[in-house]
């Protein structure tokens, strides 16, 4: 048997399985996000949307030899942390108000 | 010479500027001088200019001042025409002016307005003398309208009273009808001859044989300015209410002048008129109608004054049907003898109203023969000349009249005849119920009779023997002397009188038509004594029951009320309609209807905005999964 | 360079009084408009009576776009700009009896208006138009809003949005016209013109109702004037007297000089429905005026009246009436302020404006009267007043295109005197009440301005062609272009 390395392991999956695999996370994240009415559960489910993306894009960049894609999943966690922190405050802030990290009580914004 | 008619109604507008500007300070004695020696000046240039023309009739002469309106090809110069015509109307308008203008220093003297009466009379001056010196139809306009503010401020000069500002404001709105009639006309004679300047337009017209339908449409429009301003129905009404001004102003502008401007206006246009021979037979018709008719109406008046307003509807009527025939120096003719005596009986009546300290109903007055000396003798002269009894002046020229209705239209003549016969017994029903019999005043009233001073029976003399003498001037053939008035004339009537059948009638004829309107005058005079002197009868009281005819007449045959319901009320009603329902409700409902629907269509649509994550986020989802489903296809 | 100058003065004056005016405001304003006043006076004694456009000034202002800051005078132009020099001086000088709070804002205002004002009139360029014209609406709004009477806010704010409606369709116009220009695009007023002449007719009928509707809402022409009365009651007299003496013209001047020469065949297709809606006018706001009880409603809606002869002798498509039209603009512009402003002295007097309250006046206050009965006798249009040579050349243009139509038009002597008439007696003849019996005479500065106007409508009356002969030769090339 030939000894096969991480990297080539990785490479011999084919690209449909990452496809796959990214399209359940994001789809799971997006249901989740439908579904669930508690705000840090909302949250974790746009990280899982957002890590499906990067998973796809870092697929694609190894498929076609090109970094670009590995660059763009930097930029989207960069953006996650950036979001994650001002979100998180912002939902502290709400919980402080409201005792309720619930949504369908937060409807003030409406018309 | 001729250019010095640029001074005849500058001197009227420098005495209206001064006494104007300066009636606070100036006294009433230099601002009655200033006003009637402005007149007089206008009066002696206009002599001259008459002379001037007397020399050579044929030749008409045109100042030119400067252009006025203009635009593309019309063009309309503030430019005078001296000719017989002008020149006659001048002399009229600044002679009977300036004895007007005496008589008023002396009627006006108590009056606190006293100036700006003298500042209006000369501004009614100035216009009546643009409206007959100008040598277009514009500058006539400027004239026209003119005149009609000045009756305007003149009728409501005692401005306290609304009754008198109402009968203003109806002279001026009634004059306004017709002149946009005026106006129309103007405006289609420039469309059809390319100019407004009468010469141009009269030349052209000569030998206008395209359409005769436009001439007609043309007189037409004309005639509608003509009714409004000279007072013939359908468009008389304002006249009698114009009473309410002074009696100078009555008897200027109301009798002797302004009211003759539709004349004038037909006159000058005479070869239009002539060359549009349905226009003429309905000149004549309104003209004759509105004869008998008014004077029927003077026949039941109480009112010294509203007589006189009927009498001269009735005797503008007349001048009307001679235009109407054709007799264009008829008309003229008439419209001199009618200024002095139609003048001279206003004035008297101002003497007569004076003396009997502002009462004008003659159920009141009765014997002032003895106490008025002047004025009966004056007043009696007038009657006698209106009555058309020779050999004063209104003999010669009704008597033209007549005979030129007889010679086109029996109807016509035998309405005129009726005419005077009414005019005669309404004129006599005056005189004898006013300086005849007792006097039936209060005592208070009868103690302050008196004579008018001499400004106000000077005047009066010159008048009377104006109104005695001035028919010599028109002397009728058939008495085999000169009409001097008609071959002074004829140059400005040559081109309508060389169309016009010719209408002659026998001198025969002609005698035995005098004959009969003298035997009819005398037996209509002799009723009127019979029944107002001999049998002393009164007209009836106000209020008193009356017959229905004799209740309609004296009603005016409710032609007032009858425009009132018919014009006024509706117009006014559909201005509250447009005003409450059409602008505010309708139009602007319209507009406010689309921001309330803008506003209402975005508050039904945020309501989509419910508030709610999920709700958002579903939405969301929903839309790429759908966008995504477009694209992929 | 005299039409820069022009415009930059009452801007450097607008914003220097709105900065450092103070308590001074009011002089210093007036003094700025009178030297822009002086400054066009030099311009019409400098002014050659032809055709040819003048005092030109052409920079390019945004080349990549083809706009450029293109400001030139002709006769009709000129006009424009002596009505407007005359009257802002006049309007500021009426105020002199008011005092408004923050001055400096107000006066400041008033002269950036003129500014505007001025630019709409010499611009040549189609962008610059459209600045210009947006401009003008900004002070007035301010002025409006600010310092006007009751309910200002609803009626300032509707005003407002009629017009910019208008301005749009306006701006999408030009910028069709301006894709239409052959080669690299420009706004430039002849390239416009061509451009638009080019058309084809369905394209003129649009481009026409694109230009027409911001035209006919600033008039404004029937149905679309119901933010006027409002607006005119509401606003502060000079507010008033901005818009209606000066403002209104620009829509005017805009048909003269921005429609029918751009769409001519488009402007005759349409000329029908324009006349008819504008006579419609005349009777319908006479009407309508005629059963008014407040003296400056009323006076709003006669001048609906008015300007509907205008628009109808405007698109007579005759000589006439389009000098009628430029004539009766400035006879408008001069017998309206002065309406208002004798409807200011009376408010400022007796406190209403109400028909019924007042009477007698004359009997207090013959001068007034007299002054309040000359600009009666004007506005009625009486020869040997401004305006009737206006209304004479006008009904005639609109007599030539259709009899039937001036027949209607022509009842606006009628029913002008009916409701003139009827408010002058009802205010100033009759008996005197309590109201009126301490009715002062004018004073000083009310006196200087009634003498102007009285002398300007006399002299216009009198003597009309001292400025027709301005007017003569732009009417004669504009007309050239429409036949």
């Amino acid at each position: 048997m030939e000894q096969h390395t991480l990297a080539q392991t990785l490479y011999g999956i084919p690209l449909n399985a990452y496809i796959i695999v990214s399209a359940v996370l994001f789809s799971i994240g997006v249901m989740g996000v439908l579904y669930r009415r508690n705000l840090i559960i909302i949250f974790m489910c746009i990280e899982l949307m957002l890590n499906a993306v990067n998973l796809l894009l870092a697929a694609f960049g190894a498929y076609r030899g090109d970094s670009n894609g590995q660059v763009f999943v930097f930029f989207i966690m960069a953006v996650a942390a950036a979001e994650v922190a001002v979100g998180l405050a912002i939902l502290m802030m709400i919980y402080r108000n409201t005792k309720s990290s619930d949504i369908d009580t937060l409807t003030r914004l409406k018309w | 010479m001729i250019k010095l008619v640029a001074l005849v109604p500058l001197f009227p507008l420098l005495g209206f500027t001064i006494t104007g500007l300066f009636s606070k300070s100036l006294s009433k004695s230099t601002a009655s001088t200033i006003a009637g020696g402005s007149v007089l000046l206008s009066f002696i240039i206009s002599l001259l200019l008459f002379f001037q023309v007397n020399q050579n009739p044929e030749v008409s002469h045109t100042v030119k001042l400067f252009d006025w309106i203009y635009a593309g090809k019309f063009s309309a110069d503030l430019a005078f025409l001296i000719d017989p015509l002008s020149s006659i109307f001048l002399l009229v308008i600044t002679g009977v002016g300036f004895l007007i203008h005496v008589y008023s220093a002396g009627y006006m003297h108590d009056d606190e307005g006293h100036n700006k009466f003298f500042s209006y009379l000369n501004l009614f001056v100035f216009f009546m003398l643009l409206l007959v010196l100008g040598n277009n139809y514009i500058v006539m306009f400027i004239g026209w309208e003119g005149v009609g503010l000045c009756s305007y401020l003149l009728i409501g000069f005692w401005f306290k009273n609304t009754d008198y500002n109402n009968a203003g404001k109806k002279a001026f709105i009634v004059n306004r009808i017709g002149d946009l009639g005026f106006l129309l006309g103007v405006f289609l004679i420039y469309v059809t001859f390319g100019s407004v300047t009468y010469t141009d337009v009269f030349s052209q017209a000569k030998f206008y044989t395209s359409d005769e339908s436009v001439l007609v449409f043309i007189t037409l429009l004309l005639f509608v300015g003509a009714t409004g301003k000279s007072a013939q129905i359908p468009l008389y009404t304002w006249l009698p209410d114009a009473m309410a001004g002074p009696t100078p102003v009555s008897a200027l502008i109301h009798a002797a002048t302004m009211v003759t401007a539709g004349i004038y206006m037909v006159a000058r246009s005479n070869i239009l008129y002539t060359l549009a021979p349905t226009t003429m037979h309905i000149v004549a018709l309104v003209g004759v109608i509105t004869a008998v008719f008014a004077a029927s109406i003077g026949l039941l008046q109480n009112d010294i004054k509203k007589v006189l307003a009927y009498s001269t509807v009735s005797q503008l009527g007349y001048m009307f049907l001679a235009l109407g025939m054709g007799a264009y120096t008829a008309a003229v003719f008439h419209v001199v003898t009618h200024a002095f005596f139609k003048a001279l009986l206003f004035l008297g009546a101002g003497s007569v109203i004076h003396a009997m300290g502002g009462e004008q109903d003659i159920r009141k007055m009765g014997g002032l023969k003895s106490h008025l000396p002047t004025t009966y003798l004056t007043f009696l002269i007038g009657t006698i000349a209106i009555a058309g009894l020779p050999p004063l002046s209104g003999f010669f020229s009704k008597d033209e009249i007549l005979a030129a209705a007889f010679a086109h239209n029996k109807i016509f003549w035998l309405l005129g005849v009726a005419g005077s016969a009414l005019t005669a017994f309404y004129m006599f029903r005056l005189l004898f119920l006013t300086f005849f019999g007792k006097f039936r005043g209060t005592h208070h009233q009868e103690q302050h009779l008196h004579e008018s001073p001499k400004s106000i029976t000077i005047p009066l003399v010159v008048l009377a023997v104006l109104s005695a003498i001035g028919g010599f001037i028109g002397i009728p053939e058939a008495f085999h002397a000169k009409h001097l008035l008609k071959s002074f004339l004829s140059p400005v009537f040559a081109d309508s009188d060389l169309r016009m059948l010719p209408a002659e009638i026998s001198h025969a004829t002609e005698y035995s038509l005098m004959a009969l309107t003298i035997v009819i005058a005398v037996v209509v005079i002799l009723l009127a004594r019979n029944k107002y002197v001999t049998k002393q009868e009164l007209p009836l009281a106000d209020g008193a029951t009356m017959t229905p005819i004799a209740k309609l007449i004296s009603h005016k045959y409710y032609v007032d009320e009858l425009y009132n319901y018919i014009i006024v009320v509706p117009l006014r009603w559909v201005g509250q309609i447009f005003h409450s329902l059409v602008d505010t409700q309708i139009i602007d409902g319209l507009v406010n209807f689309t921001g309330k629907a803008v506003v209402w269509t975005s508050g039904e649509a945020r309501k989509i905005q419910t508030g709610r994550i999920g709700y958002y986020v579903f939405v969301m989802v929903l839309s790429i999964v759908l966008l995504l489903l477009y694209i992929s296809n | 360079m005299l039409t820069a100058i022009l415009i930059a003065l009452p801007l450097i004056g607008g914003l220097w009084v709105v900065t450092n005016g103070g308590q001074q405001s009011k002089k210093l304003a007036l003094g700025f408009s009178l030297s822009a006043l002086i400054l066009s006076l030099v311009m019409f004694f400098q002014f050659q009576n032809n055709a040819e456009s003048q005092f030109v000034i052409n920079v390019p202002w945004v080349p990549g776009l083809g706009i450029s800051f293109h400001l030139a005078v002709d006769g009709i132009s000129l006009l424009m700009i002596l009505l407007t020099t005359v009257l802002t001086p006049l309007i500021i000088y009426s105020s002199f009896g008011h005092k408004y709070n923050k001055p400096h804002s107000f006066y400041g205002l008033i002269l950036l208006m003129e500014m505007a004002l001025i630019g709409v009139f010499t611009a040549m360029d189609g962008f610059l138009f459209y600045i210009f014209w947006e401009l003008a609406l900004i002070p007035i709004y301010f002025i409006c809003l600010l310092w006007g009477g009751e309910n200002r806010a609803r009626i300032t704010f509707k005003f407002f949005l009629y017009t910019i409606v208008g301005s749009l369709f306006m701006l999408v116009a030009l910028i069709y016209l301006y894709t239409q220009t052959p080669g690299t695009h420009t706004f430039d007023l002849q390239a416009l013109y061509q451009a638009g002449q080019a058309l084809d007719i369905n394209a003129q009928r649009a481009v026409f109702w694109g230009l027409f509707l911001a035209f006919a809402i600033k008039m404004p022409v029937f149905p679309l004037h119901t933010w006027q009365p409002d607006t005119y009651v509401v606003a502060p007299t000079q507010g008033t007297m901005l818009l209606s003496a000066i403002m209104l013209k620009m829509g005017i001047y805009g048909v003269i000089r921005w429609l029918l020469p751009t769409v001519p065949d488009g402007a005759a297709a349409y000329a029908n429905i324009v006349i008819i809606l504008s006579i419609i006018g005349v009777v319908y706001a006479s009407l309508i005026a005629w059963v008014q009880k407040d003296l400056k409603r009323l006076i709003a809606y006669s001048s609906i009246a008015h300007i509907g002869v205008i628009s109808a002798g405007l698109f007579s498509f005759s000589e006439q009436g389009l000098q009628g039209a430029v004539y009766q603009m400035l006879s408008h512009g001069v017998n309206v302020f002065m309406l208002f402003f004798i409807v200011d002295m009376i408010e400022q007097r007796t406190k209403t404006r109400i028909l019924d309250n007042l009477g007698g006046v004359r009997a207090v206050a013959p001068k007034f009267a007299t002054f309040f009965l000359l600009v009666v006798m004007a506005s009625v249009a009486l020869p040997l007043t401004n305006a009737f040579v206006g209304e004479f050349l006008l009904l005639n243009g609109i007599y030539q295109y259709n009899p039937y139509y001036s027949f209607i038009a022509t009842t606006t002597i009628i029913l002008s005197s009916v409701y003139m008439l009827n408010a002058y007696q009802k205010s100033m003849l009759g008996q005197i009440n309590e109201t009126t019996e301490k009715f002062e005479e004018p004073q000083a500065h009310e006196k200087h301005i009634l003498w102007i106007c009285a002398a300007l409508i006399i002299f216009m009356g009198i003597y009309p062609k001292a400025l027709l002969d301005v007017a003569a030769p732009a009417i004669q090339q504009i007309m050239s272009m429409i036949k």
